[in-house]
């Protein structure tokens, strides 16, 4: 116990003495076009700009650190990061858990699927079929309440997902929309095609994407919705946007 | 496809080379580190086995048990979220902020301590093969038990050892992977996100194999080199049992 | 019973019941409502899980007396390739070979469309082939290295009296050696079976649902991290104690020194 008090003492007078910045945790899977490492180890994309550019606007230091999808709101809630910017959509389930700032982003669901094979995006067109979601999403709720005649398979990241939609081991994904134009836009998404939206259920798919945060941290959420507040106010999330998007992907 | 490949595989971007190499490097630093730690532990621990009080025996049987008995990537988990919430919650309730324990600190702690319930039966093996005359000499002239340890039993006990605690580095370099499950970019997470990036799962797979096994390979040298130099001046290579 | 006497000291007796203090404090602070709703999943990943584990390790066994005779008696042109493929199953992560079976393979299938067409398809397709394959692959490769010695460790003078006997090769070996080789590995057998059981929640990553899957599957579903973890490793735990018991009784069986 002594020790483990001492090395307390030890770790925070080495915090305090260095500004404690804010950890923000990604997902260390790839999700292009939000986030993903470019070959010399850094991370790119528009959820990574976008994180730079709330932290400028709200006047923190933030440090970017990569967690497993699958582990990141444990990881929020044990202290090795103090916000998630990580494509979460805003749930009731997640609420109970963990707290979220205002919306950043708010986009449609899809089914994607080979253009040889007829399919719609509602429980009757996916009946029988292998339907291909990443762990821990919305889209994995979704796809376990609606499209129970199907058979769901669980991936530990969406390229994941859509590496076996190109073998041939899934029949569909679901996912979110930019993302799958993105894929779809690869040479390997070239025989695939968008089916259709879902239809949508806020009480599963959210209301959009926000920053998760620790219950009771009020202070932190408050600067990050000042944040969020400010860059769509002065512009920059739209030159941002413009980069990667043709359109606005705020939402209504 | 060859020029493809190499291309892939170049050292500087766009070539995703320099990242597998990061990757590795991350990957040897927490494989030492949790060897290390795993070999701390395990001394303390074989003494402990060997001629500690009842309590702290049984204590010692209930970790290497459990270690053993439940799959590395479970133990990770467990540890890799508990303890450092139980380090916070403990600090808050004493009126301290939380820490901030980094992903990679514990990454080599968890594999340390798992390290440890290993090493502590290897060195307690070698401890046991060491020929009891020569510490019951030392103790005959009244060397203090620290002393006797650190002269004689462990000097001894090296030899034996080594092709266990060289099995032991193995494990650590190739147990790093499960790292890439909490999602630490040591070597198997950075092949996988290549791999994500280019579509190229092969390539970066088998150059992520050909990179483990260099390791194993010339890490498997060095010890046999280390094993040859700890036998110097001992009967012959069998004899100690 | 001496075994219960051992039990019965004081300081395990405080410790026993600082233990069951413990489990009763986790009955009761933690968690456990979600486990009735779980328990049919859990069963069917329980049972994944040991199939994996029982087959794996009868073909990897089935595979490695091959590999180790190879390695200790046969041509260089045999010997040479089993040790490279002991070496290099041994010398990487068995999640790397997991990952360049299930997604290297299948990132390769566009270029060979005819690939869907075959009757071995429908097992393609699915992930527990791959899953079974890299297991048994890597018992296999540890296991080989074992019997390896295994097959050294017979005494000659074994097989010469049976080749004075004028006994044939093929009876040689199946009478003579493999058996007293096979009783020279056994010892070990129990313990690979053990880490072969630590390894198998890694095809979790590849779609297979096993126990390891159902309990990421609840933490997923419900944000509850600790108690399916906790229960985790309980059930590894009684898995493990079976695998050794059941060990310990097939050595009991087998008469403990050969002639």
């Amino acid at each position: 116990m002594k020790t483990l008090a001492l090395a307390a003492a030890v770790a925070l007078a080495a915090g305090a003495a260095a500004a404690t910045p804010v950890k923000v945790g990604i997902a260390a899977e790839p999700y292009p076009p939000f986030a993903s490492p470019d070959a010399a180890g850094n991370w790119v994309g528009w959820e990574i700009e976008i994180i730079g550019a709330v932290c400028a606007a709200a006047e923190m230091d933030c440090q970017i650190v990569p967690v497993a999808w699958d582990g990141i709101i444990p990881s929020l809630t044990s202290g090795q990061i103090d916000a998630i910017m990580a494509s979460m959509s805003i749930t009731a389930e997640r609420m109970q858990t963990i707290d979220f700032s205002d919306k950043y982003y708010n986009t449609p669901t899809v089914i994607v699927g080979p253009k040889s094979m007829a399919m719609t995006a509602d429980p009757e067109g996916l009946k029988g079929k292998v339907l291909g979601v990443q762990v821990s999403t919305i889209h994995q709720t979704y796809a376990q309440t609606y499209f129970t005649g199907s058979e769901i398979k669980l991936y530990q990241t969406q390229d994941e997902a859509n590496q076996d939609l190109v073998a041939g081991r899934i029949d569909a994904t679901q996912a979110d929309s930019l993302a799958m134009e993105a894929f779809l836009a690869t040479p390997e998404g070239a025989a695939f095609e968008i089916k259709g939206a879902v239809k949508d259920d806020p009480a599963i798919l959210g209301l959009g994407v926000g920053v998760g945060l620790r219950k009771g941290e009020s202070d932190l959420k408050d600067r990050f919705n000042a944040g969020i507040a400010r860059i769509l106010a002065d512009g920059t999330y739209d030159a941002i946007s413009a980069k990667y998007f043709a359109q606005s992907i705020y939402g209504g | 496809m060859v020029e493809q490949t190499l291309a892939l595989l170049a050292l500087e971007p766009p070539g995703w080379g320099g990242n597998l190499l990061r990757g590795l490097w991350a990957s040897l630093v927490i494989a030492g580190g949790a060897f290390g730690i795993g070999l701390v532990i395990g001394t303390f621990g074989a003494f402990g086995k060997l001629y500690g009080g009842p309590v702290a025996r049984d204590l010692l049987a209930v970790y290497t048990t459990v270690v053993r008995a439940v799959p590395e990537l479970v133990l990770i988990l467990i540890l890799y979220f508990a303890v450092t919430d139980a380090v916070n919650q403990l600090l808050v309730s004493f009126g301290y902020q939380r820490i901030q324990i980094s992903g990679f600190a514990a990454g080599i702690a968890v594999l340390g301590v798992v390290q440890g319930a290993y090493a502590t039966e290897v060195i307690r093996g070698a401890i046991l093969a060491v020929p009891p005359g020569q510490i019951e000499a030392a103790r005959a002239y009244g060397m203090p038990p620290g002393m006797t340890a650190r002269r004689v039993t462990l000097p001894l006990a090296l030899s034996s050892a080594i092709p266990g605690l060289a099995n032991l580095w193995l494990i650590a370099t190739k147990d790093t992977a499960l790292l890439a499950i909490v999602g630490f970019a040591e070597l198997t997470l950075t092949t996988r996100q290549a791999a994500g990036a280019t579509r190229a799962y092969f390539t970066f797979f088998l150059a992520a194999g050909a990179l483990y096994l260099l390791v194993t390979l010339v890490s498997g040298w060095g010890f046999r080199l280390l094993e040859r130099r700890a036998r110097r001046g001992l009967p012959s290579a069998g004899g100690a049992r | 019973m001496t075994g219960l006497r051992a039990w019965a000291q004081p300081h395990r007796l405080v410790l026993l019941a600082l233990a069951a203090g413990i489990v009763g404090l986790c009955a009761l602070t933690l968690r456990w409502d979600w486990v009735p709703r779980y328990l049919p999943l859990a069963a069917e990943g329980l049972w994944r899980t040991l199939w994996l584990l029982a087959l794996s390790c009868t073909f990897g066994f089935l595979i490695a007396v091959p590999l180790g005779l190879a390695q200790a008696a046969g041509p260089w042109w045999l010997a040479a390739p089993a040790r490279a493929f002991c070496t290099v199953i041994r010398g990487t992560p068995l999640l790397l070979q997991i990952w360049l079976l299930y997604y290297g393979l299948g990132s390769l299938f566009p270029q060979f469309p005819w690939i869907r067409e075959s009757d071995l398809w429908p097992y393609l397709r699915q992930a527990w082939p791959y899953a079974l394959l890299a297991l048994t692959l890597s018992f296999a490769g540890y296991e080989g290295e074992v019997m390896r010695g295994a097959f050294r460790g017979v005494p000659q003078g074994q097989l010469e009296a049976a080749r004075a006997m004028g006994m044939p090769r093929g009876t040689i070996f199946r009478r003579i050696w493999l058996p007293q080789a096979i009783h020279r590995a056994l010892p070990t057998l129990g313990g690979e079976t053990v880490l072969q059981l630590k390894a198998t929640p890694l095809v979790a990553t590849i779609t297979v649902i096993d126990i390891y899957a159902v309990a990421g599957r609840v933490r997923q579903d419900t944000f509850i991290v600790y108690e399916p973890l906790l229960l985790l490793a309980v059930v590894y735990m009684a898995i493990t104690g079976a695998i050794v018991l059941a060990f310990r009784w097939l050595e009991r069986r087998v008469p403990s020194r050969p002639g």
